[in-house]
């Protein structure tokens, strides 16, 4: 029984005991000389993992008595998860050396976050759910602050600490009160008491789950903590929180809502609605006045968060594909955009600054034309793919009765297509200022350039993501 | 109903007992220590010991670091005890399982502390 289990867990045994491997291996020889050789191991010790997870049968596999859930929707998670830190380490690499921030243990803290991601998005069980979070949580805190020496970074790091540790404590009152009111912290067991009406301990629950879990997607109105945390963080760090630990956050989301609530769609589908919308007024509003483009970014993430919690609110089995599809296509569409802000860099430091960006269609026509079209994404521009992400979304709100989520959705992104416009109209149309630096990493060109042709190109089929996001969303739904 | 409440307290009759020989304990070693000690105060010996810090100062002063490093590294190894005591006491009925999970967690806080170790986080200078 227990042999079955392990194999179950197979891909995050695997990792967490490569994590420890490497660091017990890397201290006692080359420590930060390895450094390099860590992050390309780590890349692809990831990638590996991913090719493995989706090269699995198709099927439901339950370990260690319900707590551990492997379906579909747990691996198309995984997959994206992932992949999306394989691709933040091999952009962050170049980055990272060159400004000697390339310490052994920042592979390895990623990898732990990565395996605390995979528990998340596998949880069964209100205990192995905190257990993941946290384990993701903590190593997110300590990569916030990697530059130790910079005031900033150590600022977003203790920021995202204290409010993280103030959702995590909004979350485990939630689980303590579905506890005793349901009797198990089973997922399987809190479905069965939460049948049609909840009673006030049950709904009290749901909705302290529901805001600590916003806190992790950075839905408004929990969302202070993003932009600062996104700002003062390392770029690397910060394209790494806008891609894999929202897409584990936002598929534990659905995991709860469903697996555990899945009986009182009514009572969550309200709240997540009223996430839904904050989010993404606040996402698109408040962007307006930014001229960092990491806060930019944390702004956008925001809005993006809003449009995927429109696909849950549904709750309908297509709102889960449109989210999964819409989670996709977001972790592409970061990727590509970080892979530029990355390479924003004026003598070797990283201009934030987007008036930087002035002209920029002169000296670099090709990356200029790139980051138009994962701009014109971002703001959802038919007919590139993030109009189809939304679309998805749109389409799983109305069809659900939901008429005025999708109103107010469009509403919102036009006004956030506002900003996204504008970084194009300074790329294209604005006044000549000092130049950005000519590196071209090819790995950062790389992502931006197949990012970008994705987003061209995708439109025929989607690479064929809406069937596997469809098979994983009825394992969650049904 | 005051039958019960007798009972209660009743059954509370120790811990009294235990109070008044307590604080008769403690009186007695204050006074013996007036009546009976060498007496030969000066500055240092007679104001409060807290710690190594003044008792009353600024609360917002600078202190090392290490301190701070030392006392995190304590706390890990601390909770482990506070692990490892009800799996000990339940040890009769813990099964293999149990067992090599206590095992995995201690293995996993070795890899922890020999990290830190040669990391040089134990080392003061």
């Amino acid at each position: 029984m227990i042999g079955s289990d392990l194999s179950i867990i197979l891909p995050e045994i695997v990792l967490s005991l490569y994590a420890m491997a490497a660091l017990i291996g890397i201290v006692y020889t080359g420590k930060d000389a390895m450094a390099s050789l860590a992050t390309w191991a780590t890349t692809a010790v990831l990638v590996a993992m991913a090719v493995f997870i989706a090269l699995q049968p198709a099927g439901t596999d339950v370990a260690f008595g319900g707590m551990f859930i492997d379906d579909g929707f747990a691996r198309f998670a995984k997959v994206m998860i992932l992949l999306a830190s394989a691709a933040v380490l091999a952009m962050s690499h170049d980055y990272m050396l060159r400004r000697d921030l390339l310490r052994f243990e920042y592979p390895i803290l990623v990898t732990l976050a990565v395996v605390g991601m995979m528990l998340m998005v596998s949880a069964g069980d209100l205990m192995a759910l905190y257990v993941g979070l946290e384990l993701q949580s903590l190593s997110l805190y300590v990569v916030a602050s990697l530059r130790r020496d910079s005031v900033k970074s150590t600022e977003a790091g203790l920021k995202y600490f204290v409010l993280g540790a103030l959702s995590s404590g909004l979350l485990l009152y939630g689980a303590s009160l579905t506890y005793g009111y349901a009797g198990t912290t089973l997922f399987s067991g809190i479905i069965e008491s939460a049948q049609g009406d909840l009673s006030l301990g049950l709904l009290f629950g749901l909705v302290f789950i529901s805001a600590g879990l916003a806190f992790k997607v950075s839905a408004a109105p929990f969302h202070m903590w993003t932009p600062d945390v996104y700002e003062g963080s390392p770029a690397p760090v910060t394209a790494f929180f806008a891609t894999a630990p929202k897409v584990a956050a936002m598929a534990l989301f659905a995991r709860v809502v469903h697996d555990a609530f899945g009986g009182a769609v009514g009572d969550w589908q309200q709240v997540i609605a009223a996430l839904s919308v904050v989010s993404m007024f606040v996402g698109a509003i408040a962007a307006i006045g930014q001229t960092n483009i990491k806060r930019l970014m944390a702004y956008s993430s925001i809005a993006h968060m809003g449009f995927a919690l429109m696909g849950l609110a549904a709750g309908t089995q297509l709102g889960v594909q449109a989210m999964l599809i819409y989670m996709a296509i977001y972790v592409t569409m970061n990727i590509a955009a970080f892979a530029f802000i990355l390479g924003m860099t004026r003598d070797d430091a990283l201009v934030t600054d987007i008036s930087a960006l002035n002209m920029y269609s002169k000296r670099e026509p090709l990356k200029a034309v790139a980051l138009l079209v994962i701009m014109f994404s971002l703001a959802g521009v038919p007919p590139l793919v993030g109009f189809i992400g939304k679309l998805y979304v749109l389409q799983a709100a109305y069809d659900a009765g939901l008429a005025w989520l999708a109103v107010a959705g469009v509403i919102a992104s036009v006004i956030g297509a506002f900003y996204y416009l504008r970084i194009v109209y300074y790329m294209y149309f604005g006044e000549e200022v000092d130049e950005l630096d000519n590196t071209s990493s090819p790995v950062l060109s790389g992502f931006l350039l197949a990012g970008a042709a994705a987003m061209v190109f995708g439109i025929v089929n989607l690479f064929g993501i809406e069937g596997i996001a469809q098979a994983a969303a009825a394992t969650l739904v049904n | 109903m005051e039958q019960s409440l007798a009972n209660i307290a009743g059954d509370y009759l120790p811990i009294l007992v235990l109070l008044a020989v307590a604080i008769g304990l403690g009186l007695v070693l204050l006074l013996a220590a007036a009546v009976a000690a060498v007496q030969n105060p000066d500055p240092e010996k007679v104001s409060a010991y807290e710690c190594g810090f003044n008792a009353f100062d600024d609360a917002r002063m600078k202190f090392d670091v290490r301190f701070y490093l030392v006392a995190i590294l304590f706390i890990i190894f601390d909770l482990e005890v506070a692990f490892l005591f009800p799996w000990a006491v339940a040890f009769q009925d813990v099964s293999m399982v149990g067992f090599w999970s206590m095992m995995v967690f201690l293995a996993v806080l070795t890899v922890g502390f020999a990290y830190e170790w040669k990391k040089g986080a134990l080392e003061w200078e």
